[in-house]
């Protein structure tokens, strides 16, 4: 019974993961059977939109390329070459080359080495931090809550950029610190979506039942109340990265962030700025693989959604 | 209405203190003594650094300290600048409303190009114009303001010449700064307004309205906008920070004065009262122009009054 309930879908998670408590390891097998029907769903819907597939596929290619950087670019990424100085996009320099002579292709591949992974990274800086307050608060309740939301309250109060420009002025400016400052300015968003779905399904009755029956906090926290918080984070979290990849590039643009001659794209646009009336090729590349990243993530990012909580579909 | 308005005022003065605390800390929080900070990184003599402590309270307990800083706050007092020995107050008073305008322009391109792009694509539901319309919205969603600046500038200043590249003053000097600003919040504002669009017309009321022989126009301006727009302002605080964010992007691509331009100046020298200074101000307006949204809410929906 508790088997075919928990394969009917999503909607029977619940169903089965109170079995888990009362019935030991034959509803564990329930258990097992509903998170991968759960994500086998999730898959198969995602599967069936073209848009995230396209998504997935573009991605995919960038990161290869960024990876792969040193053995596809065809020159040093910070070597300068007086005889290219400003050349124009052709054969020899795809992308052209800006007013070191550098090549501008080779740089946009590198380019990508940097910026990404500010990308990757922060956002699971965010994750980590932003799921452990928001699970605390929102399990535990009263004070605890009181002051974690307070201070929510208050991060939010800055406006993101302003957060991260603030954290980078403590800082200072280097990869690891533009990494902290973009990550720690959006955690306040993922404690609040956190907290609000720890708060529901703390009151759910497989919830109550296992502390009911004795179970630790920890256990009901990371295999009670955890897999409920993950379809909303890891929708987030795909999103925020696209979010995180563009802070990142605007610090570095405004001076704040990567600091040239490393090839980083937003760095690379403000280079461009000065002679983009003459040599557009110079910001146009580095501009086009930080919207082709960001528009791949999105249209994934969309695609999860609508594949973890179709509900929420046309959203 | 008076409870509420009360209650969310009470609201707000835990965060505006969590603010000054805030930028009040920054400066301990740095890496190392803050007195190198105050002698913006000079070797220091013993006697100069006792002296810069003195000057600067550094040489009491923190709080202390933060009760001086609230002092002067509460006076206007936001300090001098450590380069220019300026008071920090007059170089933030001259640069906020460049910065305000700009993101003020940009909100009226948000919502003008949005809830008609919005309107347009839930109208026609699954027609060109909708897929043209939802491709512009993801696009807007997913460049970044500087980059559609540049491109903005490339296009209309450096190609056809149709407005300046830089400079303030004129509408034409605001044209292209305040469409980089809108343009994403416009993208966001149209998916909303489509969505929400779709679902009102598909109401009973709307039936009701057609079915009494309404004419197509007025039960669209009327009676399913009205409702449509909702969403618009419940969003409106997260699209105030993005406009905001957005504006101070702008301010360095066209290169306007204004409140980011002052900060990435300061930050870039260190000037530590400066850039508490802007971080304060720029908070502070944030949190104020929010309440006053939320208090507005009040008035627009009653339904919000009895929560």
């Amino acid at each position: 019974m508790n088997e075919a309930r928990a394969l009917a879908g999503a909607e029977e998670r619940s169903q089965s993961s109170r079995g888990v408590t009362t019935r030991g390891a034959e509803a564990a097998l329930g258990r097992q059977a509903a998170a991968s029907s759960l994500a086998g769903d999730a898959l198969r819907r995602l599967w069936k939109n073209p848009g995230a597939i396209v998504g997935a596929i573009v991605l995919a290619i960038i990161v290869l390329l960024a990876i792969f950087a040193p053995f596809i670019a065809p020159y040093d990424p910070i070597a300068q070459d007086s005889a290219a100085i400003r050349a124009a996009p052709s054969p020899r320099h795809l992308f052209g080359a800006d007013s070191f002579g550098r090549d501008v292709f080779s740089r946009v591949l590198y380019g990508g080495r940097m910026s990404l992974p500010v990308g990757f990274v922060a956002v699971g800086i965010t994750a980590i931090v932003g799921i452990a307050l928001g699970l605390i608060a929102g399990y535990y309740g009263r004070a605890i809550d009181a002051v974690v939301m307070r201070w929510v309250d208050i991060m939010l109060a800055f406006p993101g950029i302003l957060l991260a420009m603030a954290l980078v002025a403590i800082l200072g400016s280097s990869l690891f610190n533009l990494m902290l400052a973009v990550g720690i300015a959006a955690i306040p968003e993922y404690t609040r979506v956190v907290r609000g779905t720890v708060l529901s399904a703390r009151e759910a009755e497989y919830v109550v039942a296992a502390r009911v029956s004795g179970a630790p906090d920890r256990a009901i926290l990371l295999r009670h109340i955890l897999p409920n918080v993950l379809p909303p984070v890891i929708v987030l979290a795909t999103l925020g990265i696209a979010g995180a990849i563009i802070l990142g590039s605007t610090l570095s643009f405004l001076g704040l962030g990567i600091k040239p001659p490393t090839p980083e794209w937003g760095n690379m646009l403000a280079d461009g700025r000065s002679m983009l009336r003459h040599q557009w090729w110079v910001s146009l590349f580095p501009g086009l693989a930080i919207m082709l990243s960001v528009l791949a993530i999105n249209l994934l990012g969309d695609g999860l959604r609508d594949a973890l909580d179709p509900r929420l579909r046309n959203r | 209405m008076t409870r509420y308005i009360f209650r969310r005022l009470l609201q707000a003065i835990p965060v505006l203190l969590g603010i000054t605390l805030f930028t009040f800390l920054m400066v301990h929080l740095t890496p190392g003594d803050p007195v190198t900070i105050f002698a913006l990184g000079k070797p220091l003599s013993p006697e100069r650094e006792v002296q810069i402590r003195a000057q600067y309270g550094l040489d009491q307990p923190l709080w202390v300290q933060y009760r001086n800083y609230m002092g002067d706050l509460l006076r206007g007092d936001l300090g001098k600048g450590l380069r220019d020995q300026r008071p920090v107050w007059d170089t933030i008073r001259e640069a906020i409303w460049p910065t305000l305008q700009l993101t003020a322009a940009g909100l009226a391109v948000a919502l003008a190009l949005g809830v008609t792009l919005g309107i347009l694509a839930a109208l026609f539901h699954n027609s060109w114009l909708d897929t043209s319309a939802m491709v512009v919205a993801l696009l807007g969603v997913s460049t970044p303001v500087f980059y559609l600046g540049l491109l903005l500038l490339f296009a209309f200043s450096f190609h056809f010449h149709l407005f300046p590249a830089t400079g303030v003053g004129g509408w034409e000097n605001l044209v292209l700064p305040a469409i980089t600003v809108g343009f994403a919040s416009a993208a966001y504002i149209a998916r909303l307004v489509r969505s929400s669009m779709l679902e009102i017309l598909r109401q009973d009321y709307i039936t009701t309205a057609r079915a009494k022989g309404l004419n197509e126009r007025i039960v669209v301006s009327t009676h399913a906008l009205k409702n449509a727009l909702i969403p618009v302002i419940t969003y409106f605080g997260i699209q105030l920070a993005g406009l905001l964010t957005g504006a101070v992007v702008t301010e360095q691509v066209f290169s306007r004065p204004g409140l980011g331009r002052v900060a990435i100046t300061a930050i870039g020298n260190r000037d530590f009262p400066l850039i508490q200074g802007t971080v304060l101000v720029t908070a502070l307006v944030y949190v104020l122009v929010n309440l006053a949204i939320d208090l507005s809410y009040a008035v627009i929906d009653p339904r919000i009054r009895y929560e």
